[in-house]
């Protein structure tokens, strides 16, 4: 019977895809990390020297990485959380403490980076890449060039701007546009972003935070306010985009490896993270995905080893932001009860008009 | 001995009893729904009345405040714009998906499984991909612009993509075999002598159309649209990539609740909001129109 | 519904259809191919991106996880769903407004909310997230589509056919499976055939669902997607397509052992 062939080929497929490729792995790592962030030849390279396995998912924000696992999702080892989220997981206990004498590599990181301040003595992370958002536009096809946020909102780039889509990135904009600070929560300030941010709607062509240079490369916008990431692929493509911090300021992020608290494999988790801090290792990051490296020895390694990248790393601002701009970079803070008000603003920004 | 005289009296009782048959049948989904639907979903009816913390987690304060602030005007026109949306999509999935489970149903039986597959074929791609294939068609460099000025027909590029024209475009696409394959299931049983009924009995084939085919079409017309109307509405990841992420429906603000402000709380209460909607209309919809019919047969 | 020429205008407008639906794809097996990385304009010809897809390790698991999640929860669900759909459209019993109103629940609920209310519960009852809570997730959402389509097949359904089968000598068990089961296998199997679907494409409610090691093909592309669309997807795409084409041959040429009585 025509019913008791097709069930069966499907059951018969899914045992057959069940036996075969089965991980068997007594030596494992269950990385949770962003996506296109860790190259696959280092988690190889990994797994040769010490025979432990690496599982990569991936997730596509801080906010979802901190949904999971505060809704209670387990079996992760090392996890990558930016500076305001590990605020929020200590606060929460959600983190395991880090025995640095396990990870001697440490002593690579640029003494800038160590000891921030949402993590005194590097108790529970330790830097991974760090990075700035700014402001990118293509020269050739912008009526002016701009040097500050306000720029922005002249209506000769009226339907040609690109923006995140990220509430805290693009509101907190507004607010240094208005001379406040970027993680404001008094209300007043924030309507009056809110008012700014509604002016510059017909600016705005869309918002994306997946690959906002795409836009700029395509021509459907000639400006935006992207990460630098972003920078760095779309001057990969096209040397005459510009990259900058403008006047009012900007933003600058870390993110950092860190261990969640009943990792089934913490000890395996103190060797990756060991690893991941060496110099052949960092320079992988590096070279596969255009950040910010706070990997000081990492650094040194590329000048030998690939003078070219190296140069291209340290013209370009995006991944090598010059002290001026570094200058006018404000990290994000988390605003507590206020990230309702920040998300109520979102919502009428988009839904309102 | 004794066992074989215990399960004749069950088929017994199962042969005979109308009701205990249906209940049988019945049993595996609801077993199933009450572990995996029912009691999941009771946990957000619960987490609608508790609080938000300092650091977006949960906290055990029943309060009706994520209610309330639901009756903001702002959120009414959002559902509002986001029942706009699902209506055209579902409308537009109709006008466009009809006429094609037609010739489908009326197609020579060998190639009809064929032709239903290559609706359902693409859809074996991923569905972001898709996406963005049609955001390089639509976009002002893109194919369909590119295509256009070639032949003359314009002559500035057509501003279609981060519109609501390519978000609908979009939702169409993605909807349609929804909307196909009931309409083919429902179609296909429509008996020719029905139809040669009408034509004995003088009707030209528009009327036949109008007085047989169509009518007995609506139950595939009411599940096509109860799968697209529904998802439509509650969808925001077309919106998102094809519309720019510019506009809000209420799939984005649940999301949002769960994902960025992390007041799942205020989600879990703007979900029940739209679930009580859509659930409203799906009765009142099946009852009227559809499947309440049987009874009477 | 049987066959007759249909009219021109209908020909000509389900080729659009058609149209409609391939021309994206064409696209995307066309820049598969594409040289530049962050696919934009059309550069160059390679096959490099074929090449990095086969030693992508984690696409490769992926790929296994979501055939294996897809097939099992189409079985189950088919079967019970059809169930259901026989049990709601031929009759009645005590229960039969709520077993239909919770049967369309995961049909009306945003994905958001099924997936959130799912994670919670798994973490609630301690039951490690993997391919287990995903396939049990699957199952769930494709019961009522499967029922949905099979009763729509079912509406009208003529019982005379079964009664003549039982006047006849034959039980329940078999007038079901020699009679009912056949009539309404192309609506079972347009029901099948959706959750398949389903279960594939799925993003939102496996999202919440997955745990360590059990990432499907939607999540992967989603995440690669996020940072920039490389032709590596494309070319993933494009031997998913290639492959589903060779089983639909397969399906339609293979040789048929027996011919069956259409009713």
């Amino acid at each position: 019977m025509k019913i008791y062939r097709i069930s069966l080929v499907f059951v018969l497929v899914a045992l057959l895809l069940a036996a075969c490729g089965s991980s068997g792995g007594a030596k494992v790592l269950n990385l949770y990390a962003w996506s296109e962030y860790v190259p696959q030849a280092l988690l190889d390279n990994f797994t040769q020297q010490t025979g432990i396995k690496v599982n990569y998912d991936t997730y596509s924000s801080n906010e979802e990485l901190l949904a999971k696992l505060q809704a209670g999702a387990s079996g992760y080892d090392v996890i990558v959380p930016s500076d305001y989220i590990v605020s929020i997981m200590t606060h929460q206990n959600m983190l395991e403490k880090l025995d640095l004498s396990r990870i001697p590599n440490f002593a690579n990181i640029d003494s800038r980076f160590k000891n921030p301040s949402f993590d005194a003595s590097n108790m529970y992370t330790v830097p991974y890449q760090w990075g700035t958002t700014g402001l990118l536009y293509d020269p050739t096809v912008m009526p002016f060039e701009p040097t500050r946020w306000a720029d922005l909102w002249d209506p000769a780039f009226a339907n040609r701007l690109v923006a995140l889509d990220d509430e805290r990135e693009i509101i907190g904009v507004a607010l240094q546009v208005l001379g406040y600070d970027k993680n404001a929560t008094d209300s007043v300030q924030l309507e009056a972003a809110k008012q700014k941010l509604l002016e510059l709607m017909p600016n705005i062509r869309l918002f994306d935070s997946d690959s906002p240079e795409s836009a700029i490369l395509s021509g459907e916008a000639w400006a935006g306010i992207v990460w630098n990431g972003n920078a760095s692929l779309g001057y990969a493509e096209n040397t005459d985009l510009v990259y900058l911090c403008p006047e009012e300021g900007c933003g600058i992020w870390f993110d950092n490896l860190a261990i969640p608290k009943n990792a089934p494999h913490a000890d395996a988790a103190l060797q990756f993270i060991n690893y991941v801090l060496s110099p052949e290792a960092s320079i992988l990051i590096t070279m596969e995905f255009p950040y910010s490296n706070p990997n000081a020895a990492a650094l040194e390694y590329l000048k030998t080893s690939d003078q070219a990248l190296y140069d291209s790393y340290m013209s370009f601002a995006g991944t090598n932001p010059p002290q001026d701009f570094l200058m006018k970079a404000t990290p994000l803070i988390d605003v507590g009860e206020a990230t309702t008000i920040y998300d109520r603003i979102w919502t009428e920004i988009k839904g309102g008009q | 001995m004794e066992k074989h005289r215990h399960k004749f009296s069950l088929l017994k009782v199962l042969r005979e009893n109308q009701a205990a048959q249906g209940s049988f049948l019945m049993s595996p989904t609801n077993i199933y729904s009450m572990i995996f639907i029912v009691l999941p979903l009771i946990l957000v009816v619960v987490l609608s009345f508790l609080a938000r913390g300092t650091y977006g987690e949960v906290v055990f304060r029943f309060n009706l405040t994520n209610y309330t602030r639901l009756f903001d005007t702002l959120y009414a026109k959002i559902l509002a714009f986001s029942l706009g949306v699902g209506l055209g999509t579902t409308i537009v999935s109709l006008l466009v998906g009809y006429p094609m489970a037609y010739y489908i149903a009326r197609a020579p039986v060998h190639q009809r499984s064929l032709l239903l597959f290559l609706i359902l074929l693409p859809f074996w791609t991923n569905f972001i991909i898709r996406i963005y294939a049609w955001i390089m068609i639509l976009r002002e460099g893109g194919f369909l612009n590119s295509f256009l000025q070639w032949t003359g027909l314009i002559h500035q590029p057509l501003n279609i993509l981060y519109t609501p024209t390519a978000v609908l475009i979009g939702m169409v696409y993605e909807f349609l075999p929804f909307m196909v394959l009931p309409l083919y299931t429902s179609l296909e049983k429509i008996k020719d002598a029905q139809l040669e009924a009408a034509a004995d009995l003088g009707a030209p084939p528009w009327k036949a159309f109008l007085r047989v085919t169509l009518p007995l079409s609506v139950p595939g017309m009411i599940a096509g649209t109860i799968l697209v109307f529904i998802p439509a509405m509650g969808m925001f990841v077309v919106p998102d990539l094809m519309g720019g992420a510019k506009t809000i429906l209420i799939g984005n603000v649940i999301r949002n609740q769960f994902l960025t402000a992390r007041d799942w709380p205020f989600g879990a209460a703007a979900s029940m909001l739209l679930m009580l909607l859509t659930m409203a209309f799906t009765i009142y919809y099946t009852r009227k129109a559809g499947f309440g019919e049987e009874l009477l047969v | 519904m049987s066959e007759k020429k249909p009219a021109l205008w209908l020909r000509i407008y389900t080729f659009l259809v058609y149209a409609y639906i391939y021309f994206p794809i064409l696209i995307l097996v066309i820049f598969s191919f594409n040289t530049q990385k962050l696919n934009i304009h059309w550069e160059g010809f390679t096959l490099e991106w074929y090449n990095k897809l086969f030693q992508d390790s984690q696409v490769l698991l992926a790929a296994r996880n979501t055939l294996i999640i897809a097939f099992i929860s189409t079985l189950v669900a088919t079967i019970i769903g059809t169930m259901a759909a026989l049990a709601l459209q031929r009759y009645r019993f005590p229960g039969y407004n709520l077993s239909e109103t919770v049967l369309y629940v995961p049909v009306v609920i945003p994905e958001v909310v099924m997936g959130i209310s799912l994670l919670v519960f798994f973490a609630i009852i301690k039951f490690t997230l993997g391919i287990a809570t995903i396939t049990l997730s699957h199952i769930a959402f494709n019961i009522p589509f499967v029922a949905l389509v099979v009763r729509a097949r079912l509406h009208g359904f003529d019982k005379s056919i079964e009664e003549a089968s039982m006047d006849l000598g034959a039980n329940e068990l078999i007038t079901f499976w020699r009679v009912t089961l056949p009539t309404i296998m192309p609506g079972v199997l347009s029901g099948a055939m959706l959750a398949f679907t389903l279960s594939l494409d799925d993003y939102v409610i496996t999202y919440f669902t997955a745990g360590p090691g059990s990432t499907t093909l939607p999540l992967r592309i989603y995440s690669m997607v996020r940072f920039a669309v490389t032709p590596e997807v494309n070319a993933l795409s494009t031997i998913w397509i290639l492959i589903v084409f060779i089983l639909l041959f397969i399906g339609e040429y293979a040789p048929r052992s027996r011919t069956k009585i259409k009713t």
